[in-house]
């Protein structure tokens, strides 16, 4: 029998077990959206494609399952750039297919084409260009394979127009992926002996304190995670990506560490004589001044990634491999046969981090205008810490970190790596896509929620109840935030005044649009927000000039941190 | 931290899948983490399927390590091996181009006898020189015949492989 590539590529996607797929049509692609048409597969229609890749990577941190994004070439496939390296900095699984030109039109400048394999080679974990229909089944059944392994991210598939039209014997197939380099064949499995040297040091620690990443939920590893800190009673903070990883609600927790990180966070990286790093890469936002970074401490670090290791902070035993095997040993050792740290011997130094979340616990000015802060709290409250919730990137992100206390892994969705304005929206329709039984809030600047606010076109065509939560200042607030603090208040362009009306947007789109103007509206707005059955965009005009403490002045050391915006004047 | 400590050429081979745009992803990790690259030679391997790229850096001692690394990433990467050191022989082919005069020609082909060099082409008053060896040896025939005045020169680049037999196909 005889099958054409648009039926390959679909066959494949079944092999993978694809259900859905965000996307936009056009001229190459247009025998796959053929295709499509008579597929059972799921397609979400989106307004811009950022949108369809921001969703698709939304999806897949939500679902752990690989995000698929479809676009035609040439503007299609380089509108996907941003949310490609997005994906690539957070270690996110998606395969993104872009259509190409024919084949012997291609590199002559034909019309909407573009060298996509070329402009994403450096943010891809990998990307081909399928020239022949007999690659092509074999190809797509790779890009997943590699998407998915390893260190996860994004793969890009390029496929020339001709190459769907084209037609191939069903038994000239090749179905098998064919990878051969070892780091994607785990090659870098652990070995026990460096688990044992881990467990060595800890043994002999006194001040000991975890720091756990996106890895961890990358790793599906958040159980024997909470497991192995519990177990050994030692302190936890996770970075923003591995927020969920470890429950907020734990009293060995200790919030999020670096630029906006908690005071008892940084002061605990500032002072623990050994710091268990897993699945993290020491980000500049986390670590700050390196060379002040962590300096009483030794590193065992745990990574999928070789590359991380030692890259910026030097590790003394390194264990390499995919975190969840590695805490399943190394709880063998904790839970069954009795490993521990001797007792008493990190005593002094609980009591000492409980000193440090007494004297700064994380707090903001409650007088006055409604203040953002009370936004995210009141929404915690009111939704009992089980909303899946996705953030914009600045100030909103900065704090539904600190102020939504995350106890469930994929709970929190958030450009962390390149931190992209718009990224939250479109992945909140992804999320919501993967989990149409969870409550899904977007928590919104007014800034970034204009960067993909079509896509409000989107959740409402497919009653996707998204809630969106603008935290309205009026300003680019980090960007007024630095100003203010650096740049002598001169705050250039950051000023963008209270336009559009979010309200009168929302019901432009068919969504409801809510607004709160006073500190008193804030509970029932997002009572009444959270209790419609559809997309809701609610309005909320908060302290235009409130900041975001405590704060890290970059390039600092962690231990130098302004608390709050008083501190700062005094 | 990509701190510069002591430089030192580097010599380290890359067994990478024969496709197009292979050498683009390698040559774009050494980019984006500042190294330069000295020489470049690309050719198929016992097996058409695997390309050998090997390449010469000057970068700090650790660099080896840290590269390695990031090549690992690459899909189409199969091994990276470390080429530095007199386990391995290194050569290098080298064309150049010397103007004759009367009074230099007798020198000329004193040295083209000592180096072991070879006339590929002369016209009147020009020689096109082969010179093959370790780069340091072609580095001093290149030296030698400077002064003379050299006209042009090309070099491959050094390729090297494993003094002792490696126990597999490469």
């Amino acid at each position: 029998m005889n099958v054409t590539g648009a039926q390959v590529l679909f066959r494949a996607l079944k092999q993978e077990n694809v259900d859905t797929i965000f996307g936009f049509p056009g001229g190459a692609v247009l025998d796959i959206f053929d295709e499509l048409f008579r597929s059972d597969i799921r397609h979400i229609l989106v307004r811009h494609e950022q949108g369809a890749i921001h969703a698709a990577d939304g999806y897949a941190r939500v679902s752990g399952k690989v995000g698929v994004c479809l676009v035609t070439s040439g503007p299609g496939a380089t509108n996907t750039v941003t949310g490609i390296a997005n994906a690539f900095m957070d270690s996110i699984p998606v395969v993104v297919f872009t259509g190409q030109v024919p084949t012997p039109m291609i590199g002559g400048d034909a019309f909407q084409e573009v060298d996509i394999t070329g402009i994403t080679r450096p943010c891809t974990k990998h990307n081909v260009l399928v020239r022949r229909i007999e690659d092509l089944g074999r190809t797509v059944r790779e890009a997943f394979y590699i998407a998915r392994s390893g260190r996860p991210g994004p793969v890009l598939v390029d496929i020339p127009k001709d190459v769907t039209r084209a037609v191939i014997e069903e038994k000239d197939i090749s179905w098998q992926p064919n990878i051969s380099n070892n780091n994607n064949n785990g090659k870098y499995a652990f070995t026990p002996e460096a688990c044992m040297k881990a467990l060595d040091m800890i043994r002999k620690a006194e001040r000991p304190l975890i720091i756990s990443g996106g890895g961890v939920l990358l790793g599906k590893a958040s159980e024997e995670f909470r497991t192995f800190a519990k177990k050994l009673h030692i302190p936890v903070t996770s970075t923003l990506m591995g927020l969920g990883g470890f429950p907020a609600t734990d009293p060995l927790w200790l919030g999020m560490p670096g630029m906006h990180g908690t005071y008892y966070a940084n002061m605990a990286i500032s002072h623990c004589d050994l710091l268990i790093a897993i699945g993290v890469r020491f980000d500049d936002r986390v670590t700050s001044k390196l060379d002040a970074f962590a300096p009483h401490a030794k590193v065992i670090h745990i990574d999928i990634d070789p590359a991380s290791i030692d890259k910026f902070v030097k590790a003394k035993a390194s264990i390499v491999g995919d975190c969840k095997p590695i805490l399943n040993f190394l709880n063998q050792y904790v839970s069954e046969k009795g490993f521990t740290i001797p007792e008493g011997q990190t005593r002094e130094w609980l009591k000492q981090i409980d000193l440090w979340k007494e004297h700064a616990p994380l707090t903001y000015c409650r007088t006055g205008k409604t203040k953002p802060q009370h936004v995210v709290e009141t929404l915690y409250r009111l939704t009992n810490g089980q909303a899946i919730i996705t953030t914009e990137v600045g100030q909103n992100q900065m704090w539904a970190a600190q102020f939504y206390h995350f106890d469930y892994p994929n709970s929190f969705v958030s450009s962390g790596g390149l931190g992209t304005m718009g990224f939250g929206f479109p992945a909140a329709i992804g999320a919501q896509v993967a989990r149409p039984d969870k409550l899904v809030v977007d928590i919104a600047g007014d800034g970034s929620i204009q960067m993909n606010i079509q896509e409000l076109a989107t959740a409402v065509n497919y009653n996707l109840p998204v809630k969106v939560v603008i935290l309205n200042n009026g300003y680019l607030g980090m960007v007024r935030q630095w100003q203010e603090l650096f740049y002598g208040k001169r705050y250039s362009h950051s000023d963008i005044a209270n336009v559009p009306d979010f309200v009168k947007l929302a019901e432009a789109y068919g969504a409801v649009g809510l607004r709160a103007t006073h500190p008193e509206e804030v509970e029932s707005t997002l009572q009444q927000g959270l209790n419609e059955p559809g997309v809701v965009v609610m309005d909320f005009h908060v302290e235009p000039e409130e900041g975001v403490y405590p704060m890290v002045r970059p390039g600092a050391p962690l231990t130098e941190m302004v608390l709050s915006k008083e501190e700062k004047a005094a | 931290m990509l701190r510069k400590v002591r430089e030192q050429e580097q010599t380290i081979s890359i067994l990478v899948n024969n496709q197009p745009g292979v050498l683009s992803r390698v040559a774009g990790v050494f980019g984006r983490h500042g190294y330069n690259i000295q020489s470049l030679c690309v050719a198929e391997t016992t097996n058409p399927e695997i390309s050998r790229i090997t390449l010469t850096s000057e970068s700090d001692p650790d660099f080896t390590e840290k590269i390695k690394k990031q090549l690992d990433k690459l899909v189409d990467v199969q091994e990276v091996i470390d080429l530095t050191g007199p386990a391995y022989m290194q050569r290098e082919l080298m064309l150049i181009g010397v103007t004759i005069q009367q009074e230099t020609i007798s020198e000329i082909m004193r040295a083209i006898q000592m180096f072991n060099c070879r006339i590929v082409t002369m016209s009147p008053g020009y020689y096109i020189l082969e010179a093959t060896g370790h780069p340091d040896e072609t580095a001093a025939v290149l030296g030698y015949f400077q002064p003379f005045g050299v006209k042009e020169i090309n070099r491959t680049g050094a390729i090297a492989v494993n003094r002792k037999n490696p126990q597999r196909q490469m």
